[in-house]
């Protein structure tokens, strides 16, 4: 049959165009990598992670945004993770297809939605000025709840929708309880995804800085913090610390630090790839 | 009131049928709705002790529904509703002051796809006593064996009880959905099309166990196959688009249906 | 029977406690959206008395920190618009390619292999991008462009709208992939060539979905605070012109509050009237790509 129209050579065209466009979106990334890497490589040494921020770029480290990060993220974890997934239960195995589910559910969608930097004016407001927990890293911590809530709810619903209903049924045709089949057959099932879930939210956290800078989180710490009321900072504020001014130096310093925080990112993910590939081999042996 | 008459076992109204056995369900003006969709209508009718009764009837007529009301576990679907009458050994089954989890300690169920629980064997059948605190400990292991042999399963899993039960064959599963039934001790079984998933052999065996566990219990089967139907009941409801058109001994629902609907269905005119 | 009661009577009032304690942790979420509200209406109406309202609309400077003060949002407005803007000139075209690409032509390695990478891209933390524009793009950009300014609107705009392609691809190529197989068929039985089918078949049919992808990619350009943040300065000025520094509103957020403001002054306040403007405009997209997205599964559920 013949070409009649030039179809085939349009086709290939967009082809090229819908290649092109996959180069540059992957393109970023690694440019993005490399250029961290070329950097920050040369600061990258046992000193840099160890020592605190000082006014001599060659003299200063990220342990306190380090250490920073790692405890706002257990504290973010252990306010997030009991209520996101008791919040997940009640929608999924309590209110069914009531309108309250309705309205909490677009709620969520909503507040998932909300740009980070409003949950920092909220923290601010609500954790830092009412209840008068200063710039604390507990004041961090809950806002930042508040931010991967709504994630946190959205992945452990998700893994609740995975657990058959058959084992449900099995479950209260012995008389067991709501409460009972959901701890002892719903949730072993749904952990994996839920655990998957929440470490991907939480890793989300970790590279946000505008809610933390916009709560009052400090960037200058030379101290490691030793009770839940102490100031703090974290690697991404100290990175964009090191960003905004003038020097070279500190540039290298925010290469090195994001090159720190990339690495954290990839344990974080690595993690849930990990829980989530174990999981598959137990359920399906 | 109708718990008095009842319990004389001399209704009037509800089809009944001679037999000397005592009621251990009695029904009376039972109606169902999904939301708005009515599924079953006015049944009424009587399932002995110590037998076996099978509901038969073309899919979708509400057999499955009828059933699930006699454990309750339909009040777990957002927009069902009953209304009428069901007395389990001549108490009102929703009466507000019974906790519908204690019916199903003593009315026990298994489900049409086998659903061991995706655990070892032992914690299969190890469940219902633990949550209930019947047992423990070494009592617990015995308790265990001794469900897993009711079931007829203990030959063939005694020396992998560790294992986990999705390893199982299907019959085999399916039976030990049977033992993690009986080990809280209920004293009726209801079986939602049991066999519908297996083959012939695991069928058979099914059926096989179903005759030896009616010395012991009510058993209340729905099937869709009328030939099991015929081999394993001695009772046999008819049930079309939610009615109950015909109940009675299996024979003679067989051999001299009274309803020419019912006739229809058996000789596989329609369903 | 009489044990097996008093124990389900012991576990129905465990069962009640546990219901109640999972419907507080379901209404925080609820709690949080009046939270969040409650704390921009006060601030918002503190700030509206010292400032009428009509000025916070029309004045075209913002300079509540200087000693002449002015509270005119536009210029923040402006900002942001511009680096949005280009952010989604940029995300549109190559999300939408990607989409199309990925959901109509690809095969499933490529897609298997492509689709982890986009989400790396997607979550890498926007203060990395930050660094990457103001270091890396806009140096790059200067050599092509020598009037541009260190700081200036394309460059955070252009990585925002790199940063937004995963979406913008993940989103859309969803809402392709639920097109019923059935329209393809149909527009191939008629002769169609694949990228006629892609095009004038498979797009406009997932139309709606992909037009909700693109308002949520709006949404998220015009909450991204860091790379605006780093990249784009911190002078608030009433331009279109993408090579001169600007300021965004979360930009403004950012600076306020690396400053030692005291709260409760109109300073301090300024935070919430622009956080406010901010909430609104992303919760009306968000609510309205909400829509549309329910209005596509609707369609093809």
């Amino acid at each position: 049959m013949p070409d009649r129209h030039p179809s085939k050579i349009v086709e290939r065209l967009f082809k090229l165009m819908a290649l092109g466009a996959l180069v540059i979106a992957l393109g970023t990334l690694t440019a993005l990598l490399v250029d961290a890497l070329l950097d920050g490589g040369g600061r990258l040494n046992w000193q840099f992670l160890t020592s605190f921020p000082s006014r001599k770029p060659e003299q200063a480290g990220i342990a306190s945004a380090l250490v920073g990060t790692i405890y706002l993220m257990i504290l973010t974890a252990a306010c997030a993770l009991p209520i996101g997934v008791g919040a997940a239960l009640y929608l999924e195995e309590y209110v069914g297809k009531h309108w309250l589910a309705r309205v909490i559910e677009v709620n969520i969608a909503n507040l998932a939605g909300v740009p980070s930097i409003i949950y920092g004016l909220l923290g601010l407001e609500l954790f830092v000025r009412m209840m008068g927990l200063g710039r604390s890293l507990l004041a961090g911590a809950l806002t930042m709840a508040l931010l991967v809530l709504p994630i946190v709810i959205i992945a452990t619903r998700e893994a609740l929708r995975t657990v058959p209903s058959s084992i449900r049924e099995a479950s209260y045709a012995l008389g067991a309880s709501r409460w009972q089949t959901i701890w002892h057959q719903v949730l072993p099932l749904a952990l994996p995804g839920i655990l998957t879930g929440s470490i991907l939210a939480l890793s989300r956290a970790i590279g946000e800085a505008a809610p933390l800078i916009t709560m009052g989180a400090l960037t200058y710490i030379a101290f490691l913090p030793d009770s839940l009321l102490a100031p703090f900072t974290a690697l991404p504020i100290q990175i964009f610390n090191w960003v905004s001014r003038p020097q070279p130096g500190f540039h290298a310093n925010a290469a090195a630090g994001i090159v720190v925080l990339l690495a954290v990112l990839l344990i974080m993910n690595g993690l849930a790839v990990y829980v989530r590939q174990r999981a598959q081999k137990r359920l399906y042996l | 009131m109708y718990a008095s008459v009842l319990r004389n076992d001399s209704i009037s109204n509800p089809p009944s049928t001679a037999h000397d056995s005592p009621s251990v369900f009695a029904i009376q003006g039972l109606e169902c709705w999904y939301g708005t969709h009515q599924v079953i209508r006015k049944v009424s009718l009587i399932i002995p002790e110590r037998r076996i009764t099978a509901i038969i009837g073309p899919s979708g007529c509400g057999k499955s529904t009828l059933i699930r009301c006699l454990n309750r576990i339909n009040d777990l679907i957002p927009g069902f509703r009953m209304s009428g009458h069901i007395l389990f050994k001549g108490r009102e089954l929703d009466d507000p002051a019974i906790d519908p989890l204690t019916i199903r300690l003593k009315v026990g169920m298994v489900f049409q796809k086998p659903n061991p629980f995706p655990k070892s064997i032992y914690e299969n059948v190890a469940y219902g006593p633990r949550i209930w605190e019947l047992h423990r400990d070494r009592r617990l292991d015995d308790h265990v064996e001794k469900s897993l042999r009711k079931a007829a399963l203990w030959d063939e899993v005694k020396d992998k009880l560790g294992q986990n039960a999705l390893t199982l064959s299907g019959g085999q599963q399916q039976r030990l959905c049977i033992a993690r039934a009986l080990a809280v001790e209920p004293e009726v079984l209801l079986l939602d099309e049991p066999c519908s998933a297996l083959d012939p052999i695991a069928t058979g065996k099914i059926e096989e166990l179903l005759l030896e566990l009616k010395q012991r219990y009510t058993l209340v089967i729905v099937t869709h196959n009328m030939q099991q139907a015929a081999r394993v009941s001695d009772e046999t409801g008819f049930l079309l688009m939610g009615e109950l058109i015909e109940f009675g001994p299996t024979e003679k629902l067989f051999t001299t249906p009274g309803d020419s609907r019912t006739e229809a269905y058996i000789t596989g005119r329609f369903g | 029977m009489e044990i097996a009661h008093q124990h389900a009577t012991k576990r129905r009032i465990g069962e009640r406690v546990i219901s109640i304690g999972l419907a507080c942790c379901g209404g925080l979420s609820i709690l949080t959206t009046i939270g969040i509200v409650a704390v921009l209406i006060v601030e918002t109406v503190a700030f509206f008395r010292h400032v009428p309202m009509w000025r916070f609309l029309t004045d075209t400077q913002w300079t509540p920190l200087f000693a002449n003060k002015h509270f005119g949002i536009a210029p923040l407005v402006a900002g942001t618009m511009l680096t949005s803007t280009i952010a989604i000139a940029v995300a549109m075209p190559l999300g939408l390619l990607t989409a199309i690409y990925l959901s109509e032509f690809a095969k499933e390695g490529v897609r298997q292999a492509v689709k982890p990478l986009l989400e790396i891209l997607a979550g890498v933390p926007t203060v990395v991008y930050g660094y990457f524009a103001l270091l890396f793009v806009t140096p790059l950009l200067q050599r092509l462009i020598p009037q541009l300014a260190g700081f200036n609107a394309l460059s955070p705009g252009i990585v925002m709208g790199l940063m937004i392609i995963p979406m913008v691809a993940s989103l859309s190529e969803d809402a392709m992939y639920a097109v019923p197989q059935g329209l393809r068929e149909a527009a191939y039985a008629l002769g169609s060539s694949k990228l006629q089918v892609s095009l004038r078949v498979v797009v406009p049919a997932a139309f709606s979905g992909i037009a909700a992808s693109l308002l949520l990619a709006i949404s998220r350009a015009i909450g991204e605070t860091m790379i605006v943040a780093i990249a784009a300065g911190q002078q608030p000025r009433f331009t279109l012109n993408p090579f001169v520094p600007v300021e965004t509103m979360t930009a403004y957020i950012v600076q306020v509050s690396l400053g030692d403001t005291p709260t409760g002054t109109l300073e301090y306040n300024t935070i919430f009237a622009v956080g406010m403007t901010l909430f609104l405009s992303t919760l009306l997209l968000n609510l309205f790509s909400l829509w549309l997205r329910e209005r596509f599964r609707e369609q093809y559920a």
